[in-house]
């Protein structure tokens, strides 16, 4: 239970981390809060040649306002985006799903773009992303290109990074006060993985939702049915549902359709809520 | 423990209990592992080692975090508290250690290390205007794993450390 043997590189620039990353290609893995790579490189899952430790960046930890979107720097720490007021304020969303994204002590140290880049199927913020047509910046050395959320995530921890890319901000959009939103999700104890989680977001009568936990990548549906559980659930058995330990692919279907109804309700209050009080 | 001839090895000067170290590390040494072997602070428990059961929760830089996903090296300058820099021999507990005395909040005492230090964190928020609930406590210590005490102590001690270290807040609202 100790990670092999590595190079180790703490650059002070992301120039400098790009230029490693490009010098290490495959060979090299980024650290940024190390909840996720640093279990699997204990248990010698992950055995890179070399470690480019990201915290020592300060230029990639920042949440700053841009025109009608958020901007999210990739190391950015769970924690500090869940307290951030600005995102609090104008996507409430993120911080409702945030809470849920491992146990406090993970996220004082877990990253945005660590969660991002690492894209577990059950995890809340690819979801959270998806559901919120995010847009996610990715840097090599030779350029940047920004990706749609519903384009980067492609299977269980599979996403359309290059081996020489890193993910270096998220943007979220500002969301109107109309539009109602909501994060729910079953899990075994709060903080572990979804065994299946849904975001939410619900403007003019339809309801965009996205499932974590349930299919390789976010499961995204659409819908103006008063009530959304059955084109969920239709949209679901497309794909197919996950069936492992946390849960059977039946009682997966299920808790679909629950939690469907459940996002949407809460979401739909909330949008009717801010139209009373303005 | 691991054969780390051959290591890539490196300088690590940090303060670790208001006592400054430098250290030759190697630099896959884990923090847990490097307080442990390399200070001989044994205090903080190592459990699972993939960030799991909680034990080897110590404060960086006044954050909790779990040690055996935090690499050595990473501590360069960093200020780490740990159990055994909560109280000093002779004086009375911290708090939270207190409480958990008081309220039986352990029983073999492996996991105690990892509690108090995440327990801490989250009780010196000042945010907060009102004492923790039940289900906020039950929350906080979701990350830690304890195997004796079927948790209700251990609840009930965080229970008593937040009124102790938050007098005058109001008890919290019921919540559905």
């Amino acid at each position: 239970m100790k990670p092999g043997r590595f190079k180790y590189h703490p650059p002070s620039s992301k120039a400098e981390a790009l230029e490693l990353k490009a010098r290490y290609d495959v060979d090299g893995s980024f650290l940024a809060g190390g909840q996720s790579l640093m279990p699997m490189m204990n248990m010698r899952l992950a055995q890179p040649e070399a470690l480019i430790d990201l915290n020592r960046v300060p230029e990639l930890s920042y949440v700053e306002e841009r025109g009608d979107r958020v901007v999210i720097g990739a190391l950015t720490r769970h924690a500090e985006a869940e307290r951030d007021a600005l995102l609090g304020a104008a996507c409430p969303l993120m911080g409702e799903a945030l809470r849920h994204v491992g146990h406090q002590v993970i996220r004082n140290r877990g990253t945005i773009g660590g969660s991002v880049a690492h894209a577990d199927s059950a995890a809340e913020l690819p979801a959270a992303l998806a559901a919120l047509e995010a847009q996610i910046t990715v840097e090599s050395s030779s350029g940047e290109r920004v990706i749609e959320a519903t384009d980067f995530f492609e299977f269980h921890f599979m996403t359309s990074l290059e081996p020489t890319e890193m993910v270096t901000a998220i943007s979220v959009p500002r969301l109107a006060p109309t539009t109602g939103f909501a994060f729910l999700e079953v899990s075994r104890r709060h903080g572990d993985f979804a065994v299946a989680g849904v975001a939410a977001l619900v403007r003019d009568g339809r309801a965009r939702l996205a499932f974590a936990g349930v299919t390789p990548k976010p499961l995204v549906v659409e819908t103006s049915d008063p009530d959304p559980a059955h084109d969920a659930v239709a949209a679901a058995d497309e794909v197919g549902l996950a069936d492992d330990l946390a849960g059977s692919s039946r009682y997966r279907r299920r808790l679909i359709a629950v939690l469907a109804r459940r996002a949407t309700e809460r979401a739909r209050a909330r949008a009717r809520g801010a139209g009373e009080g303005s | 423990m691991t054969d780390l001839t051959g290591d890539e090895v490196t300088e690590l000067t940090l303060t670790v209990n208001g006592e400054r170290f430098t250290r030759e590390v190697p630099v896959r040494r884990l923090l847990s592992d490097f307080l442990r072997h390399d200070l001989g602070l044994t205090g903080t428990h190592v459990g699972c080692e993939h960030g799991v059961c909680g034990c080897c929760t110590v404060r960086v830089d006044g954050t909790a975090v779990r040690s055996c996903l935090m690499l050595a090296v990473q501590a360069e300058a960093a200020d780490v508290v740990t159990i055994e820099g909560l109280s000093k021999e002779g004086e009375p507990l911290h708090p939270v250690q207190q409480a958990f005395q008081d309220a039986h909040g352990l029983q073999c005492g492996f996991c105690t290390p990892g509690f108090v230090l995440a327990v801490c964190g989250v009780l010196e928020d000042d945010s907060r205007t009102e004492l923790l609930g039940d289900d906020e406590i039950r929350e906080a210590i979701s990350g830690n794993l304890c195997r004796c005490t079927g948790y209700q102590h251990i609840v009930e001690a965080v229970r008593i450390a937040d009124a102790k270290m938050r007098p005058g807040a109001a008890a919290p609202e019921s919540r559905a």
